[in-house]
This record gives structure tokens, sequence and C-alpha cells, in this order.
């Protein structure tokens, strides 16, 4: 403790003796305060270690094999030296681009109307609750889902079931941030467009959404960036092939399932190469984390 | 003082004789559900002159001021009894689009809101919702000079609107507002988020609007309705019923209504006895 007068604490009146101001590092609060921050500090340090750790992994075990020829190659077959993944990013990316074109005009439409069209109606309750509760659902059960009534009925496993599946995970995400970002439109503005004469629709299309566009796109963004990860959904739907794409309606190669299948092989090769895809895939990741950034950022 | 003893029977003076009038407004009632929020309340909006709207709070001047553009049709226990003459036709008659009445009826908001896009498309907005056919570069700039922005914006009409002062983007809106030339401007306390020489611009551009529209105006600010307004209507609050319920007390040029009111509420008012 420092030594403010006694007669001060007795009173409780600051006004009676001359002010004691001094920093005193003795002091209790000073010491609880520096300890906290420190604890706080490490948390911090802590909760970064292992996305630098992965990173570091990711680059010296697999920024070794990253060269043009891994990244536009078939996939060697065993004991084969060289060779690629090519057919995996195209896959990837194919199956994303589906998922997208699915998810992200339904996503951004049904965002608007749950943000600014009828917020309070009974379908849009319904409506988040239901987006609500699939944001948690295991990936894998929307591979078995897609599974259930596309490949069998389809009696192939398919680009066109994988990104059918991706877009399932990425809908509740795009439309939540949709309508997030709908809501964030100050009030004031949409008055603005009513009051030009403007019919609700027209508002919402002409006024809002264009406001509201930079947050949309962090969550198409987010959205798709997750749905470039993901393995379990594809797993049920596009299986895999060790050639390139020729059409939307065959087994369809991706960066997370090559991953997955060459990891588990006994041939160095192959371990290298599942190494590279996962670099190439947290790239890719987090390339899209970075445009989400970038469309997120306040404009004026 | 209190309100709950004075009992002003309606104004039927709102409506003055041989005026010619762009709006004529008889409320009888106004419901926000069950809750009485105006009530009796007759009142026009000049051709070519600003009306004042002025009040104490609650007294229902926006309440009313918005009525007459059926912005209050944005809430949805919203309820007017009576009719709001424009032109020839009641405005909340059966079968009228009150999109389309905001279309004739324009409308300045209190805080700046320009959408967010450049300032040539704020101005274009209601043309383009309009269809408008002719030279929009030609109007867009007609509609900035009016509002007293073009020399500060023409180098820079591509950038947001949203990066001007705050009375810059109040000049805007008033340009947005004006750009499709409605009949009525209706403005609602244009100046209370504006510092004073914002304001002072703003009062100015309200006073050379008034030769192509016809302006109301509600203020808070006394001294704002003396410098611009020709017709002054104040209205009050009625406690008496338990409820808060807004009517209009008197109408009539400003000067008179401040320098000679005829009812003793106004003349609480003007000279500073209650706000």
């Amino acid at each position: 403790m420092t030594d403010i007068p006694a007669a001060a604490l007795a009173s409780a009146d600051t006004r009676a003796a001359a002010p004691q101001m001094r920093h005193s590092f003795g002091d209790r609060r000073n010491v609880v305060n520096g300890l906290m921050t420190g604890v706080l500090w490490l948390m911090a340090v802590i909760a970064a270690i292992p996305l630098f750790s992965v990173l570091y992994m990711l680059i010296s075990q697999g920024g070794t094999r990253i060269s043009f020829e891994t990244l536009t190659s078939l996939p060697p077959a065993g004991f084969m030296a060289g060779g690629g993944f090519g057919n995996a990013i195209l896959g990837t990316l194919v199956m994303v681009g589906i998922a997208g074109l699915i998810s992200v005009p339904i996503g951004v439409m049904g965002g608007v109307f749950l943000g600014a069209v009828a917020p309070e109606s009974t379908l849009a309750s319904i409506v988040r609750f239901v987006a609500k509760t699939l944001t948690g659902f295991p990936s894998i059960l929307a591979g078995v889902f897609v599974f259930g009534f596309l490949v069998l009925s389809m009696g192939t496993y398919s680009a066109i079931a994988g990104g059918v599946a991706l877009a399932v995970g990425m809908l509740p995400t795009v439309m939540l941030t949709a309508e997030q970002a709908v809501r964030m439109v100050p009030q004031r503005m949409k008055d603005a467009a009513v009051g030009m004469g403007c019919t609700p629709a027209q508002a919402a299309w002409k006024v809002t959404l264009p406001a509201a566009l930079p947050g949309v796109m962090t969550g198409v963004m987010l959205a798709v960036a997750g749905a470039a990860g993901e393995s379990a959904p594809i797993l049920f739907t596009a299986l895999f092939s060790s050639f390139w794409i020729e059409s939307l309606f065959e087994p369809t190669a991706s960066l997370s399932i090559l991953i997955f299948n060459f990891s588990g092989m006994p041939f160095p090769n192959q371990i290298e190469l599942a190494w590279a895809a996962s670099l190439v895939l947290v790239l890719i990741v987090l390339v899209f984390n970075i445009l989400s950034r970038l469309f997120g950022a306040p404009k004026l | 003082m209190s309100l709950a003893a004075v009992d002003i029977p309606a104004s039927d003076a709102g409506i003055l004789p041989d005026r010619d009038y762009a709006i004529r407004a008889d409320v009888s009632k106004i419901f926000y559900g069950d809750f009485l929020a105006v009530r009796d309340s007759r009142i026009g909006v000049e051709k070519g002159k600003i009306t004042g709207f002025i009040g104490p709070s609650g007294c229902g001047k926006s309440t009313v001021l918005r009525s007459l553009n059926r912005m209050n049709d944005l809430i949805p226990i919203f309820r007017l009894e009576g009719t709001v003459d424009f032109m020839g036709q009641d405005i909340y008659a059966k079968g009228v689009d009150p999109v389309a009445v905001r279309r004739y009826i324009g409308m300045v908001f209190q805080q700046p809101n320009p959408f967010s896009m450049s300032i040539y498309e704020n101005v274009a907005f209601g043309l383009r919702l309009n269809r408008f056919k002719g030279d929009m570069d030609e109007r867009v700039q007609s509609a900035l000079e009016k509002a007293g922005l073009w020399k500060e914006v023409k180098d820079k009409l591509k950038q947001s609107g949203l990066a001007l002062s705050g009375g810059q983007q109040q000049r805007l809106c008033i340009a947005r507002a004006i750009a499709t030339q409605p009949s009525v401007l209706l403005m609602d306390e244009p100046c209370s988020a504006l510092d004073p020489i914002a304001t002072r611009i703003v009062e100015e551009l309200m006073l050379e609007l008034k030769q192509d529209f016809s302006v109301a105006i509600v203020t808070h600010n006394m001294q704002q309705a003396v410098r611009v307004a020709d017709t002054t209507a104040f209205f009050s609050v009625d406690i008496s019923q338990g409820g808060r319920t807004g009517f209009l007390v008197e109408v009539g040029p400003t000067k008179q209504l401040f320098d000679e009111p005829r009812e003793k509420l106004t003349r609480d008012y003007v000279s500073g006895q209650f706000s």
C-alpha cells in the first residue's frame, strides 16, 4: 500500500490532505494489473502457436515440392517418381465454383429477405433458426445426404454432387452474414429510399443491398474458404479421380481427398506430394480469407 | 407550466381562405396502435411558400409532416382518420399507391442520409427510378446548382456521397429530393444535425427553393421558423387524458403568430414559457 495519509482514508475526504498521486510499483492494484496483463499476453501467444506451427511445418515439409510440375501434372501411381496434383487443384476449384453458383444467389437473396424484406415474419424466423442449426451441422452429413439423393439417383459420383454437398455447407454462412450486413445498413438510408418513392423491393435491391455489399462479400469469401478446405462432404459425393476432369458428371479429384489418400500411402513420393498439396490448399484458403478482409474493409 | 388544465378547442383556422394550397390536410386523428398521437389538426401547405411547423417535443408536428407523403405507412400500427388532399386527390383514399405519392411529395430527413453511392448517382437516383429519358447530366447539374452544392462537388461527382461533410450531405439530399421536381418538399428538422454555418446555408437555400416548390418544414428552433417560414403552424401537446396527444393550436402568418398570437398557449410558447 502506498502511504495515503490516514486522515484522508478515515474521513474519505480527498480534500483533507495533500494529494498523493505518484505511481508506485509496489501498490497492490499495480502488481495485479501487471500480472493480469502478462497472463493475457501469454494466452494470446499460445492461441497463435498452433497456426504458426502448422504453417511452419507445411512450408518446411511441402514447400520444397512446390513446382510447376506438381501444380500441373497428374498424381503418380504406386512406385513412380515425380507427378503432381494439378487435377486435384482444378477439381477443388470447379466444385467450389459449383457450390458458389448454387449457394451465393440463394444465400444472398435469402439474407436480404431475412434482413430487409420481412425480418419479423414467421417464415424468416423459421429460416433463420434452420440456418443457424445448419451452421453447426457435421459436414459429413451433408455428404451422406447428397449421396442419398444425387449420387444414387445419378448412378455415379460427380463434381456436381460434390458441389451440391459443399453448397449445403456454404448456404447458411452466406445467408446469415448477408442478413447481418443488410441489417447493418443504417435505417435512415432505407427511409431515404422509401422517401424517394421506392417500392420495398426497389429499396432492398437498389439501396440496401449495394450498401451492404462489402459485408455480403466477406461472408461469401469466408464460405468459399471454408468449402475449399472441406473433405467430408466430398468423400461421399465426388470421390476421387487420378485423371483430369472431363465432365461434371464423373468422379472428380480434390485437394483434400488427395491429401487424405496420399498421406496414408507407404511411398515417400506420395507423402511429399500430400504435404505440398496441403500447403497449396492452405494458400488457397488464405487467399480467400485475405479477399474477405479486403472486401470487408470500410469504404467511403 | 402544466398543459393539463388548458383545454384549447381544435383550431378551424388551419386552412385560411383565399390561399392557394398544394396540400390541405384535415387530420382528425392519428393513432399508433391504441395510442392517440395527434388529434384535430387542419393544416395546409401553401403553393410557393414555406410553412413552418413548430411546437414542443411530442406535439405531433413530425408525425403530421410525415403523414403528408405517407412515410408513416412504414410503421405498421400507424392509422390516420381524416383526409390529406393533394391537388384534388385524397392521398389516403382507397386505391392510392403510397409509393406513387412519395414521387410527387419529396422528403428531406433530420439526419443527412445519402445513399452509399457516388454524388452523381445519389442525385440521379430518383430520375432513374422514374425512368427519366432526358439529359441526365443536365438535370443532375441543375439539381446540384439549386441545392447550392454544384461548385463544391463538380470535380468529384464520382466520389461517394458519404465522403462529404454533414452540411454538404444534407444539401446533397436536398438535391436528390428536388432532382425529380416534386411539387412539394417536406423537411423534417433538416438542420438539427448541422452546425450553425451549414444551417445558415441550408436556410438560405430554402428561401430560394420556394420559388419552385411548396415547402413544409418542421423545426425545433423558433428563430429558424421566423427566418424562413411565411406561415407558421404551432402544435402543442395535450396530456389531459393521461396520454400525450398532439394537436394544432394556431396557424398564421409567421410575424403575426410570433408578435400577436391569438391563443394564450401560443403566446406562452413563443415567449419561451415552456418548450
